[in-house]
């Protein structure tokens, strides 16, 4: 597994809410494509022209923000489908930190399988730091898991909260199954009690 | 006194172990997995050497991706990327897979319940955000990506955090024409599509228990469009008897132990929540979505919203986006709205009951010449049941295309799709952008306002077409 730690990058900021994974990785291309072709059609609908060109009004193609690593967006980011994809996609794509005032729930837990890192930030926040990020000084971020703080280039800090277990297994890099598995003697034992306890539940 | 809810009961009950912070190691009871994220989870463990380790716990359909043409091969490409080694994994694993064309067969969330696999106070678990729908009756259900797919194929557990409780309560009855659709779509309008991010919620209340078990399933599966995961109904007399007698559901001695079991799980008097909330139901009118976001929504009757008068820039630009790519203006009546389609079907709207209801409004009337219209029923048991009591041929006289079972034009994944700038009036629970395929527009409702627009050929007030 990917860990993370630190990242320092430029940020481009996409601030609009609601943004579900359909948008960020349309159903036929979570299809058949493969996890490692995903980034090709991240934000498929916005990134391209009917005629298959760039849309140049599109920030993720604009320089400096075609070389982003963080995304600063609006409320409920990656709302919708349960598809892993969608991080597979933005991760391909180069984004390992995504800024917003809250995600999609099934989203938010699947970048955390993925080595990218979700930062809640209040609204009014996340606002400003768009601002800064597209202004034409388009300052460096620094976002540190660690310290849990994302600087800019000026020195104002926004520190972040993150759940203590979600932020070691970034920072570890950890298999979950892998740590489960440990458990096995546990799981094992819950099943034989249960199968007392609430035998319909187990086929015979 | 006792002060649990009815989500703490059942989460306690699954607990193998506390990780800390808020989060559980949770025993799943049933694993459903399907040719998307079910397949790569599989492909995943594979190639790490894993297996399964409670096979007898999961099972495998492939839903997603089948063709739901009469008359479809079931072979090609996405045959054979996805549906092809789901079955030949879930044979090597000792995965139960319903077979495509057989008994059994269907949407996962319509099937779990049908077969009796889904039952009250059980954790399910499934790699598509709406697993919500078998809190239908009454079990711990959520949607998890593929990553947590292959981690509870190969512990059997899934790790989660303890979320908050929200409690709906719903007084007054459904006026005419109302159905669980308009119920959840009028809250989602309300409330947002973030509202309920963060929580499990609980439908509760008078107007809940009146409603139906399938009723209870349409309106669970769209707690996801509401922000949460999970969405459940406390288990009464009307689940026993819905759970009773079906295949895979206890028997005998097995199910008085059942039944005495599930009578203890609902929220206890005293049992406090994170949030309630108070509904009307008996004043919720027929909903129908406008935007891009199943919030766009507004009752028939109103009219479209102004994207000036909205509070936020943010808000302003989200309408207004929304209204160009559904090419539609602010202060206009939906009604009179020309559809190109009309789509019956989906984990939300394909059941027995809801076939039933579209009949009746098609019954004796025509699809309107430019309108082309399917009917694709929820799984191959609803489809028989639906033929041998004449539904079909009430479809097929209107002129609506009788399908087979599958999510269909829900998504888009199995070819069948909305052409650009053509308007789809859906039974299904998203109109993203893009959705239904590229560039189509997708407006929301109950099955008997899409059966009111396939005869009529335009977006109409189903109440008008119904018996006062
Ligand atoms: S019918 Fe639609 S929402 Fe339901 S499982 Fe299939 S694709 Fe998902």
């Amino acid at each position: 597994m990917v860990t993370f730690h630190r990242l320092v990058s430029v940020a481009a900021p996409l601030l609009r809410a609601n943004v579900d994974t359909d948008l960020i990785i349309p159903m036929d291309r979570y299809l058949m494509a493969a996890r490692e072709q995903m980034h090709h059609y991240a934000f498929e609908t916005l990134r391209f022209l009917p005629d298959g060109t760039d849309n140049p009004d599109f920030i993720l193609n604009q320089p400096p923000y075609d070389k982003a690593e963080i995304l600063i967006t609006g409320a409920n980011f990656g709302c919708g489908s349960s598809r892993e994809s969608a991080v597979w996609a933005l991760y391909g794509w180069g984004i390992r930190c995504i800024i917003a005032p809250s995600f999609g729930n099934i989203f938010y837990n699947n970048c955390f399988q993925n080595g990218l890192l979700p930062v809640v930030l209040p609204e009014p926040s996340v606002t400003t730091l768009a601002q800064l990020a597209g202004g034409n000084a388009s300052p460096v971020f620094d976002v540190d898991l660690t310290r849990q703080v994302v600087t800019v280039t000026d020195g104002a800090e926004y520190g972040f909260e993150i759940d203590p277990k979600r932020r070691i297994q970034l920072l570890e890099g950890l298999d979950d199954i892998g740590v489960t598995l440990n458990q096995l003697a546990a799981i094992k034992r819950h099943r034989r009690e249960d199968e007392i306890k609430r035998p319909w539940i187990y086929l015979k | 006194m006792d002060d649990y809810t009815f989500f703490d009961k059942v989460w306690d009950q699954h607990v193998v172990a506390d990780l800390g912070d808020g989060f559980s190691l949770l025993h799943v009871d049933r694993n459903f997995i399907h040719d998307l994220s079910g397949t790569r989870a599989l492909q995943n463990l594979a190639g790490q050497g894993r297996r399964v380790l409670h096979p007898d716990l999961t099972f495998a359909c492939p839903d997603h991706t089948v063709s739901t043409a009469i008359d479809a091969p079931h072979t090609g490409d996405r045959y054979e990327i996805c549906v092809d080694p789901l079955r030949r994994l879930a044979a090597d694993q000792g995965i139960k897979f319903f077979e495509i064309g057989k008994h059994g067969f269907g949407i996962i969330h319509v099937i779990g319940p049908e077969l009796g696999l889904t039952l009250p106070g059980g954790l399910i678990v499934c790699g598509d955000s709406h697993t919500s729908t078998h809190g239908g009756l009454g079990a711990l259900a959520w949607g998890i990506g593929a990553s947590e797919v292959a981690h509870v194929l190969a512990t059997g557990t899934v790790i989660q955090q303890r979320p908050k409780r929200l409690r709906l309560n719903f007084h007054g009855a459904l006026q005419t024409g109302v159905t669980a659709k308009d119920l959840i779509l009028h809250v989602i309008g309300r409330e947002g599509v973030a509202a309920g991010d963060g929580y499990a919620v609980e439908y509760a209340g008078p107007t809940i228990r009146a409603l139906s078990i399938e009723e209870r399933m349409t309106l669970c599966n769209l707690s996801i469009e509401l922000g949460a995961k999970i969405g459940m109904v406390a288990p009464d007399e009307k689940t026993f008897d819905y759970v009773s007698g079906r295949e895979y559901a206890p028997k005998a001695a097995l199910w008085d132990a059942a039944v005495a079991f599930w009578r203890t799980l609902e929220s206890d008097d005293q049992a406090s929540f994170d949030l309630e909330l108070q509904v009307d139901a008996g004043r919720v009118r027929p909903q129908i979505t406008w935007g891009t976001s199943p919030e766009h929504v507004i009752a028939i009757d109103e009219t479209i919203p102004d994207p000036a008068e909205q509070s936020s820039t943010e808000r302003k630009q989200a309408y207004a986006a929304a209204l160009e790519y559904v090419g539609l203006t602010p202060g206009a009546s939906m009604q009179g709205l020309s559809v190109d389609q009309v789509f019956i079907g989906s984990c939300t709207n394909s059941r027995l009951s809801d076939l039933r209801a579209a009949a009746q409004i098609v019954r004796g009337r025509k699809v309107a010449d430019h309108v082309t219209a399917w009917v694709a029923p929820g799984s191959f048991d609803v489809k028989k049941a639906a033929e041998s009591e004449g539904l079909h041929d009430i479809f097929e006289a209107a002129g609506l295309h009788w399908r087979n079972p599958g999510c269909s034009l829900c998504v888009g994944s199995n070819g069948e799709t909305v052409a650009a700038g053509q308007r789809c009036i859906s039974t299904s629970n998203r109109n993203f952008v893009g959705r239904q395929g590229k560039g189509s527009r997708t407006h929301l409702a109950s099955p008997i306002m899409a059966a009111a627009a396939a005869v009529c050929g335009q977006i109409t007030d189903v109440r008008q077409l119904m018996e006062p």
